[in-house]
């Protein structure tokens, strides 16, 4: 069982105002900024929670990269790959359609999914590959749940010329069949998982295996916002080119700053790299979406912060799904890359201080979105990216429910991290949405599995 | 063949440590200690506790009970699919005090439990403490708990009289060292390799060096664990380090030949233990 806390009901309905947080305005009339959070510590979460064979290279690497985020040529070649290489700028595109769905506000969509390999998870890797070169590793290793972060990997090491082993789920590596592919089509080699749950935590626990054996020309390339010092602080800092950018543009596009800010919560990585941008303007809502899954009464979820409590998992304290004895407990979404039983610590922090708000959005609500936005704006967006994109309809319904006298629903204004696209979500969503033949070989996938 | 003083006192904090009285018992026969690993709950409760027994009563000094937990990061595949298996026979987290004292209770061990740290988190550590002190337990070995984190279970058991085994690996600083082995209380346990348990044919030369590292930073019982399964790998360590330490050997031994395999491998480990001039 997991425990409720905060007042956010068991029923998701989660904080009814969407603006004008009084805990938020208070911290940051203050004048402290929330940016730049250096960790180890987000308030009580973070941390490092690891085995002692591991320190040594935690210590490495976050000495590494201090130097490296320092350092005039370092960020000269991030920045030269991200826009050579990865396609950035990503362009913020209004959604004038959606926005019909959203309460008539107006809705930007933040086009991570027109980065190379189709996601915001290219920023991390790149980064964290240049930070193996300067430590003299020679190899990288990752975990993955769907194959996004696993194929991004691949991609970086090839491009950088680092042997890559990916370690996925044994049931995943079957579902994600093409994923798989595409990693080894990249050089990279797939170990399959069949430790524990063998889904993506138990992934993590083997990469972490491994990196304590082969530490010494390894460099543990972690997917997402989580895990030990300095992790959640490095992989934020690769990602804050999201919300840099998208504050810019949205200046740029509308003169104004958004009312809200929507993505999707795995780990937390889109989200923290898109709230960053937005943290120290308390006009500014930010809100981030969990897997709701079958919906969080029935159990199988992803709702860390919404259901979990604070406890450590790979490295971190924040909040987890655990049972009344401390065991991890297993996480249930549509989406793999949402199917992951922790969360980031800084949305931990971010969560109790009131900055940021968390709600769980269902497979079916995620669902119905992910056809909205395919009908309505012709971008199929990944299954995880249409939990933000649900979020967002039911905040922009919130705003334009909550106008003054003088005001319209157009107004009010709503960035949603597209965090990536949908072609790997397929077979999945014609599965769902009954598109498939029933002899053919795609029905079959689509009812073993959840993406190819 | 030791060299390492022989007072049990000379470690700041360990005066009624049961883990340092056990080692220090074995060494005043002349004997590298031996410590013994097995899970809480595999295969089942009760046969845990014969287990425990059985390596007491077979030449075990020091008894280490595992707490079967989800995400075991420093185990490797004998371990992992024990603990697997007494988690879906259904053992429960405070099962481990009835099988601590299970043991206790017969036998004269010091019986240390080894936990990664969120289940202890989740009870609050202060309870867990209190119901280990009762239960007769020694104290925590903690695998993923280094001292930067730990401070709430380092004010906690000074008054349950528990011991505190943090690890020390070849990878860890001299700074570092230093601060851990002032952390610990009954002995420091140094990870002979950098990897996770299992039974290995040699264990690494970084072994000597760890505990060589550990007694100049002012330990005075430095344990050897990880990869030892043969009465002649505790001999050769033994030259070194006041104990050694076994997990994946026994463990294996349990899954495949139940108790008596346990009696008779920990009988024939601990043939090992005499240090006679080498
Ligand atoms: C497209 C997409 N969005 C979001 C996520 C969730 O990860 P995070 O919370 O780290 O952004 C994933 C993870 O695989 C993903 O592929």
């Amino acid at each position: 069982m997991t425990d409720t806390h905060q007042g956010t009901g068991p029923d998701g309905t989660g904080t009814p105002d969407p603006i004008g947080d009084g805990a938020a305005e208070a911290f940051l009339s203050h004048d402290r900024s929330l940016r730049n959070a250096p960790g180890p510590y987000f308030g009580s979460y973070g941390g490092r929670w690891m085995p002692e064979s591991l320190i040594a290279a935690i210590d490495e690497l976050q000495e590494t990269f201090e130097q490296a985020r320092a350092d005039p040529e370092f960020t000269a070649q991030i920045a030269e790959l991200n826009r050579n290489y990865a396609g950035r700028p990503s362009l913020l595109t209004e959604a004038k359609s959606f926005a019909e769905h959203c309460g008539g506000v107006r809705v930007f969509l933040k086009r991570e999914d027109l980065n190379h390999t189709g996601s915001h998870k290219i920023n991390n890797v790149l980064g964290q590959a240049l930070l193996a070169k300067r430590m003299g590793k020679t190899r990288i290793i990752a975990e993955t749940g769907a194959g996004q972060h696993g194929v991004a990997s691949a991609t970086a090491a090839a491009l950088l010329d680092l042997e890559c082993v990916v370690y996925m789920g044994a049931e995943d590596t079957r579902r994600q069949a093409l994923n798989v592919a595409r990693m080894q089509l990249l050089g990279a080699t797939v170990i399959p998982v069949t430790n524990g749950s063998q889904t993506l935590k138990d992934a993590i626990n083997d990469a972490l295996r491994d990196w304590v054996a082969n530490v010494d020309t390894t460099h543990y390339l972690l997917g997402t916002a989580a895990g030990a010092h300095p992790f959640p602080a490095m992989v934020r800092f690769f990602h804050e080119v999201i919300g840099e950018e998208a504050r810019e543009q949205i200046l740029e596009q509308t003169g104004r700053l958004p009312d809200a800010v929507c993505a999707c919560v795995g780990g937390g990585s889109n989200a923290i790299g898109i709230f960053h941008g937005f943290l120290d303007d308390p006009s500014v809502a930010l809100y981030g979406f969990e897997a709701g899954g079958e919906g969080v009464e029935t159990g199988r979820h992803a709702a860390t912060i919404t259901l979990g409590r604070p406890g450590v998992l790979h490295g971190a304290r924040s909040y987890l799904m655990q049972d009344e004895d401390g065991q991890t407990m297993e996480s249930h979404s549509i989406s793999a890359g949402l199917d992951y039983p922790g969360v980031g610590p800084e949305h931990a922090y971010l969560a109790d201080i009131g900055r940021a708000h968390y709600e769980p959005i269902t497979d079916a609500e995620a669902m119905e979105a992910f056809k909205v936005l395919s009908r309505s704006e012709g971008i199929i967006p990944a299954i995880e990216t249409a939990h933000a994109l649900a979020g967002a309809m039911k905040i922009g319904r919130r705003l334009a429910a909550d106008l003054g006298p003088d005001e319209r629903p157009s107004d009010r204004v709503v960035i949603v991290s597209l965090s990536g696209r949908g072609d790997k979500d397929v077979a999945t969503a014609a599965g769902y949405f009954d598109l498939l033949p029933d002899d053919s070989a795609e029905q079959e996938i689509a009812e073993e599995g959840e993406q190819l | 063949m030791t060299t390492q003083p022989s007072s049990p006192d000379t470690t700041s904090g360990s005066s009624g440590s049961k883990a340092a009285a056990a080692i220090e018992k074995a060494r005043g026969e002349g004997r590298t200690a031996l410590i013994g690993y097995l899970p809480a709950g595999f295969p089942d409760v009760p046969t845990s506790i014969e287990a425990g027994i059985a390596l007491a009563e077979n030449g075990a000094d020091l008894i280490e009970i595992g707490i079967p937990y989800s995400d075991p990061v420093m185990d490797g595949h004998v371990i992992q699919e024990a603990t697997v298996e007494a988690l879906a026979q259904g053992f429960t987290v405070p099962q481990i005090f009835e099988v601590v004292e299970g043991i206790t209770r017969r036998t004269d061990a010091a019986v240390l439990v080894m936990t990664y740290w969120n289940p202890v988190m989740r009870m609050g550590v202060r309870a867990f403490a209190e119901r280990l002190a009762a239960a007769g337990g020694a104290g925590l070995i903690t695998p993923d708990l280094v001292p930067d984190e730990a401070a709430e279970w380092l004010e906690a058991p000074e008054e349950f009289g528990l011991d505190r085994v943090f690890l020390v690996a070849p990878s860890t600083s001299q700074k570092r060292m230093q601060t851990t082995v002032e952390a610990s209380r009954g002995f420091v346990y140094a990870v002979s390799v950098m990897g996770v348990t299992g039974a290995r044919t040699s264990v690494g030369a970084a072994a000597q060096a760890v505990v060589d590292a550990a007694h100049g930073a002012g330990a005075d019982r430095v344990c050897v664990g990880l990869g030892v399964s043969s009465s002649a790998q505790v001999r050769e360590i033994g030259a070194y380090a006041d104990g050694v330490i076994v997990g994946t050997a026994l463990v294996a031994a349990l899954r495949d030949g139940g108790v008596p395999a346990v009696a008779e491998l920990t009988r024939e480990l601990s043939t090992g233990t005499p240090r006679t001039a080498a």
